[in-house]
């Protein structure tokens, strides 16, 4: 153990020297140019040269007709390519705009495979052979199959523990119905956040730290929330139970939990957003720390360097737990919302008095 | 504000892409999984539930059969005891009956010894007798030749006579 650690302390000691020599570092470009989105998938910098993974753009431009290329077309000229450009400023920056002859910009409608989408792909693919794979194992099974082990034992103690601690109390008798929903949407996220924390291609992208994949999931949770609410769940929205004062002459407490069907999967989306890409940023920048501090002089940016590199180690174990934690919260809440929604009679509102 | 601003064109790839895997998992992928895995609890429960019932009843058999091996050892105690009764019964019954049996053929033997010497003592008796008229005849026959004697002894015979008479 001590040698290992000696070891690791010798790495960073070194590996610092060699990244003094390094330009200065613009920590924000390299957090946010991770955190957002890109036309390619970047991996390294050696000198000058830029690695990174041509991505395709698809596009439809002012005139109404589809481009779609390589993204590794739109550095080798200046001038972009098919009159496409990625902004360097205005408010399209980073995005891809569409030079007009009059030189103005124009955003096209963009359909591009970006960074954020080719991971979203990878992780659906990973996500969709992970449970096929498992599934598989267990088609056919009679209720006299002993229980099944290595990986599919992995899988189904994690869908034991979210079926048992989280779906069945949450959502009550109904549970079965919403069962594989709730299942996909944790495995979907835990899958994207476990994939996020894996430094290099083909996993490494920010796809749940992106408000629009939160938002898509949030919005599914709207729907399984609504969409099969009972009827006292509508009544209790429109006509709480509350002093009449509150309702008429003007609808205080119906407009509030009118409001609160929209909120409740408003928070779902930006919780699991904010969590995800602040890991991720808390990341990266304890590692720019390394770079930051490569101008400050060996001994400081040695010292620096292990300070840094062991925060980024907690940090990355951290964030190992918030990535599973966020995929628990997202499904608990949203279990409780459905368990809400499922109500009928004196029951439910007695259980729901006591939870507010 | 960049990063706060849906994109069109991922919200796009996301709706299909999570579509895609909503529909796929949901359809072939979790409710296998959690039909098995609830089965497999059912069926747990149910044979934990068995096995406790067969417990339940092996015990009450056990109770049975040792309330049944209880009441075989009195049983057999009593026959025992009804055995070492019975037997004692048979041989004293038995001592009786030889004992019976022997003093009525003791006795038998008894009459059967009276009689033969009441037989054996009237023979004798007779023969006696016999031989003594037999010797008498012969005394008397002697005794007869001479007329003094004779009338002596016919004297001395009625004076005995006389002497019984008088003393009966």
């Amino acid at each position: 153990m001590r040698g290992v650690i000696a070891k690791i302390f010798l790495f960073i000691f070194v590996f610092s020297s060699f990244a003094a020599r390094a330009e200065g570092v613009d920590v924000k470009e390299v957090v946010l140019g991770h955190i957002g989105d890109s036309y390619d998938w970047h991996i390294t910098t050696i000198g000058e040269k830029h690695i990174s993974i041509p991505l395709p753009v698809i596009v439809r431009g002012q005139d109404g007709e589809w481009h779609c290329f390589s993204s590794g077309h739109l550095h080798h000229s200046h001038n972009g390519h098919e009159g496409f450009i990625v902004a360097h400023d205005g408010p399209y920056a980073g995005k891809l705009v569409e030079v007009l002859p009059d030189g103005s910009h124009y955003r096209p409608l963009d359909f591009s495979i970006t960074k954020t989408v080719a991971g979203l792909f990878i992780n659906c693919i990973v996500l969709v052979c992970i449970v096929l794979a498992v599934a598989r194992r267990y088609r056919g099974d009679t209720p006299t199959t002993k229980a099944k082990g290595g990986f599919a034992g992995m899988v189904e103690v994690i869908v034991v523990f979210v079926l048992d601690e989280v779906i069945k109390p949450c959502i009550g008798k109904n549970w079965a119905k919403f069962a594989p929903f709730l299942l996909t949407v944790f495995f979907f996220i835990l899958v994207n956040n476990l994939m996020g924390l894996i430094p290099i291609f083909p996993a490494g992208s920010n796809v749940t730290g992106n408000i629009t994949i939160t938002m898509v999931l949030a919005l599914s949770s709207f729907i399984a929330i609504n969409a099969f609410g009972s009827k006292h769940y509508w009544k209790d929205i429109f006509w709480p139970e509350v002093p009449t004062w509150l309702k008429v002459p003007v609808p205080l407490m119906p407009v509030i939990e009118f409001v609160g069907i929209f909120t409740k999967p408003f928070s779902l989306m930006i919780r699991l957003f904010a969590n995800i890409m602040a890991g991720h940023a808390v990341i990266l920048i304890l590692t720019c720390i390394v770079f930051a501090t490569a101008e400050m002089g060996a001994a400081i940016n040695a010292s620096m360097s292990v300070v840094a590199v062991f925060l980024a180690i907690f940090m990355n174990c951290l964030e190992l737990m918030v990535a599973f934690l966020q995929a628990f919260v997202f499904t608990m809440l949203t279990s409780v919302f459905i368990g809400f929604a499922q109500m009928e009679g004196e029951h439910a509102e007695h259980t729901e008095h006591t939870e507010k | 504000m960049g990063l706060l601003q849906p994109e069109m064109g991922l919200l796009f790839w996301m709706c299909l892409a999570f579509g895609i895997v909503l529909f796929v998992l949901c359809k072939w992928g979790f409710p296998v999984i959690v039909k098995s895995i609830e089965e497999r609890r059912k069926y747990i429960d149910s044979s934990i539930e068995a096995a406790q019932q067969a417990e339940e009843k092996l015990r009450k058999i056990t109770e049975t059969s040792q309330a049944l091996i209880e009441s075989a050892e009195a049983q057999k105690q009593q026959i025992l005891r009804d055995i070492a009764k019975e037997r004692e019964r048979i041989v004293s019954e038995a001592k009786e009956k030889a004992e019976k049996e022997g003093a009525r053929i003791i006795a038998e033997a008894k009459r059967a010894a009276e009689v033969e010497r009441e037989d054996i003592l009237r023979d004798a008796r007779n023969q006696i007798s016999t031989i003594a008229i037999a010797i008498c005849e012969r005394l008397l026959r002697g005794e007869l030749a001479d007329k003094e004697k004779q009338t002596k002894l016919a004297e001395r015979l009625l004076d005995e006579l006389e002497n019984n008479n008088t003393g009966n």
